[in-house]
C-alpha cells in the first residue's frame, strides 16, 4: 500500500463523516486564525508606530526639561527626590551651546521649541491650533518639506517677523479647501501675521496632528506668546544627529553639554536626553512582548483544538473497530493501521489549518480596514501555521492511532 | 496432493484474572490441499478460537501449525498480517464488506495490503467479481448489493489473492434459503476449480455439502459428524 493510497483512503474516511471532521476541524480554525490575527495585528501595529515616530524626523535626538520619564532611554538615574526638587527650565541658551560644533561636533541641526495652544482667525472663520515658535533649523530637523512657498529664514526668526508657516489641515479650515494661501494674513493672539508657507501632510503622529500646526519665529513666539519671565525658556530643544551611526556620540555629547550648561551632575540631573530611534526600540520591544503574549493566550485555544482532534480520533477508532479488524484480517500490518489514523488526524490538523489561514487572511485585511492600520499576514506566519496546524493533527492523532495498531484482529472481529 | 495445513497438538489457553480457560486442549488435524473440509460444533465448543488459529488471527498457546508448510505457530503480528494476506481468503457471517467503498474497491482492498499496483489491482477485482457472478455490479456499494450478492462479493475478496485456503465462518449463517444454495454452489465450483476450502458451521446440513467432516467438541476434535 503506497502512501498515496494511505492519504486517500484517510481522506475517504474524512469526507464519509463530513459533519464530525467540520466541527473538530472548527477547533483548530479558529486557533490558527486567532494566532494569525493577533501577530498580524502586532506586527501592523509596530509597522505603523514606527512608521509615525520616522515620520517626527530620522536621527532626532530631544532634550526635555526635568529627569527621565520612563519611555525614553536617558542619562538620568535621577531619584524621585531628585526629581522633586527645582529643576532649571530648557533656554534659548541651551540650544545655542548644543548648536556649538566644538562642543557637539555630531549634532547637524538644533530647533528649540516652544508651543501653546491658541486660536487663530481669517475674518470670522476661526480655527483652534497648536503655535509652535521655533527656528530656521525646525523644518529639516523634524523632516518636514513644503508643499507650498517657503520656511521662514533665520534672519526672519531672530527679527521677529510676522510671519507664518501653516499645517495643511489649518489652512483648509482658515482659508478654505483648495484655495491658494501664500501671502494671506491671519491674525493670532490680536496680531496679524503673514502666511508664507505650507507644510506636507504627515498626518497624525506620536506629537499629535502634524498637520494642524502654526509654526512662527522663536523670536515672534518669545515676544508675544512666552508665558514665562525668562523670554528665552523653551519647552523642548530638537536636535538632528548627522546620521545613523553619530547618534549614540551626539546623544553622549548632547548630554555633556547640557551637564555643563545646568551646572549638575549625572547623580542629578535636571533634564533628559532621548534618541527617536531609542523610542523606536522601546515601543518596538513592547509591542513585541505584547504580541507574545496575546498569541500565547490564542495558542491555547489551538491547543484546546488539538485536543479535540485527539477526542474525535479515540472515538473513531472505537467506532471502526470492525473496519480495523477487518483491514487486518485481509493483511494490513500494524504500522500501516497506525499511518492510516495518524494521516486522518494530521489531514484534519491540515486541513482545519489552511481554513483557518483563510479565515485570517480575510478576516484581517476587514479588521485592517475597520482600524486603519494594515494587519500584516506575511508569508513565513502562513508557513508556520500550517506547520503547526499539521504537528498538532500528528501529534493528537499518535495515541488513538497506536491503539488502533494495538488492537488484536480477534478481538476487532468480535466486536458487533 | 500434499498437506496445506498441519495442526500438530494444538492446545488454546485463555486466562482471564485467576481463571484459566482451556478452549483447545490438544488438536491435531491435517489438510490436504484441495479438500473441502467442514468443522461443525455447538457453540462454546472452541470452534471460533479453531478459527482463529487457522485463519492467523491469533497463535496458540502450546503445538505447532504449518500452513503451506510455514511454522505459523508463533510469529508476531506483523508476520501474520502477512500470511494472512498471502495464504488465506476470508468469507465472514457479517460479509464485512466497507459501506463506503464499492464493491470493486472492497475487492482490491486485500490487493491494496498485498501492494499490487492499480492497474492489475483492477483487472484482477474484475476478474474475481466476474466469476462470482457480480460483473455487472462492481460499482454498488454494500448497501446497494442483497445479502446474497454481498457474501458473493465477499468470497470474490477472498479469491482475488489466490491463497492456500478459503476459511469460510459460518458463510450462510445470515442468507436466505436461495442465497445459501447460490453460496454453498459457489463453494463447490471453486472446490472442484481445486480450491482449499474450510467451512465453519453449526448447520448440519451444510456441513454435509463438504468432502470430509471433522466435528469439535469440548476443545478437542473428532473425524465425522456426529448428532
Amino acid at each position: 500500500m503506497t502512501f498515496l493510497e494511505t492519504v486517500r483512503t484517510a481522506f475517504s474516511a474524512v469526507m464519509s463523516r463530513k459533519m464530525r471532521s467540520a466541527l473538530t476541524m472548527l477547533g483548530i480554525l479558529i486557533g490558527i486564525a486567532s494566532v494569525m490575527l493577533t501577530v498580524g495585528l502586532g506586527q501592523g501595529a509596530q509597522a505603523s508606530i514606527t512608521n509615525q515616530i520616522n515620520k517626527l524626523g530620522s536621527n532626532l535626538i530631544i532634550v526635555n526639561s526635568g529627569a527621565n520619564s520612563s519611555l525614553t532611554v536617558s542619562n538620568a538615574g535621577g531619584t524621585a527626590a531628585n526629581r522633586t526638587r527645582f529643576t532649571t527650565p530648557l533656554t534659548l541658551n541651551d540650544a545655542t551651546a548644543l548648536a556649538n560644533k566644538q562642543n557637539c561636533p555630531d549634532i547637524l541641526n538644533v530647533a528649540p521649541v516652544s508651543t501653546t495652544t491658541t486660536t487663530a482667525y481669517n475674518g470670522s472663520t476661526s480655527d483652534s491650533t497648536s503655535v509652535v515658535g521655533t527656528t530656521a533649523d525646525w523644518v529639516d530637523v523634524t523632516a518636514r518639506t513644503m508643499t507650498d512657498g517657503r520656511f521662514f529664514t533665520s534672519d526672519e526668526s531672530s527679527a521677529g517677523s510676522m510671519v507664518a508657516v501653516i499645517g495643511q489641515t489649518t489652512a483648509d479650515t482658515l482659508f478654505g479647501s483648495g484655495s491658494y494661501v501664500i501671502g494671506k494674513t491671519m491674525t493670532l493672539s490680536g496680531q496679524s501675521f503673514t502666511v508664507i508657507g505650507v507644510l506636507n501632510s504627515v498626518g497624525t503622529t506620536l506629537s499629535g496632528n502634524g498637520d494642524e500646526t502654526i509654526v512662527i519665529p522663536a523670536g515672534t513666539y518669545a515676544q508675544r506668546f512666552s508665558t514665562s519671565t525668562n523670554m528665552n525658556t523653551v519647552s523642548t530643544i530638537l536636535m538632528e544627529a548627522k546620521d545613523k551611526d553619530s547618534l549614540s556620540a551626539a546623544l553622549q555629547e548632547a548630554t555633556t553639554t547640557m551637564y555643563v550648561m545646568h551646572n549638575v551632575t549625572a547623580a542629578a540631573p535636571d533634564f533628559s536626553v532621548s534618541s527617536q530611534q531609542a523610542l523606536v526600540n522601546t515601543i518596538g520591544s513592547l509591542t513585541t512582548i505584547l504580541t507574545a503574549l496575546l498569541a500565547g493566550i490564542a495558542a491555547i485555544s489551538l491547543l484546546v483544538g488539538g485536543i479535540g482532534v485527539m477526542n474525535i480520533m479515540l472515538v473513531s477508532v472505537t467506532e471502526r473497530i470492525r473496519e480495523i479488524g477487518l483491514r487486518k484480517a485481509l493483511g494490513a500490518r500494524p504500522s500501516i493501521i497506525m499511518l492510516q489514523f495518524l494521516v486522518e488526524a494530521s489531514m484534519l490538523g491540515l486541513m482545519g489549518g489552511a481554513l483557518g489561514i483563510a479565515l485570517g487572511i480575510v478576516a484581517g485585511s476587514g479588521i485592517g480596514k475597520a482600524i486603519g492600520f494594515p494587519v500584516i499576514i506575511s508569508f513565513a506566519a502562513t508557513g508556520i501555521a500550517l506547520g503547526v496546524s499539521l504537528f498538532i493533527g500528528i501529534v493528537a492523532g499518535v495515541y488513538p492511532a497506536w491503539r488502533a495498531a494495538k488492537l488484536a484482529p480477534i478481538d476487532a472481529l468480535r466486536n458487533e | 496432493m500434499s498437506a496445506i495445513v498441519e495442526i500438530t497438538d494444538v492446545h488454546k489457553t485463555y486466562k482471564t484474572g485467576s481463571i484459566t480457560f482451556e478452549a483447545l486442549r490438544g488438536i491435531t488435524l491435517t489438510i490436504q490441499e484441495g479438500e473441502y473440509i467442514a468443522i461443525t460444533g455447538p457453540s462454546g465448543s472452541g470452534k471460533s478460537t479453531l478459527m482463529n488459529i487457522l485463519g492467523c488471527l491469533d497463535i496458540p498457546t502450546q503445538g505447532t501449525y504449518l500452513l503451506g508448510g510455514e511454522d505459523v505457530s508463533a510469529m508476531s503480528e506483523k508476520d501474520l498480517a502477512v500470511v494472512r494476506n498471502k495464504r488465506i481468503g476470508f468469507v465472514f457471517q457479517q460479509f464485512n464488506l466497507l459501506s463506503s467503498m464499492t464493491a470493486q474497491r472492497n475487492v482490491e482492498l486485500p490487493l491494496m495490503y498485498a501492494g499490487v499496483h492499480a492497474k492489475e489491482r483492477h483487472t484482477l477485482a474484475r476478474e474475481a467479481l466476474e466469476r462470482v457472478g457480480l460483473g455487472d455490479r462492481t460499482h454498488h456499494k454494500p448497501g446497494e448489493l442483497s445479502g446474497g450478492q454481498q457474501q458473493r462479493a465477499c468470497i470474490a475478496r477472498a479469491l482475488v489473492t489466490n491463497p492456500d485456503i478459503i476459511l469460510a465462518d459460518e458463510p450462510t449463517g445470515n442468507l436466505d434459503s436461495v442465497s445459501t444454495h447460490d453460496v454453498l454452489r459457489l463453494l463447490h465450483e471453486l472446490h472442484d476449480q481445486g480450491r482449499t476450502i474450510i467451512l465453519i458451521t453449526h448447520e448440519h446440513d451444510v456441513a454435509l455439502e463438504s468432502q470430509r467432516q471433522v466435528q469439535i467438541y469440548d476443545g478437542l476434535l473428532s473425524e465425522g459428524l456426529h448428532v
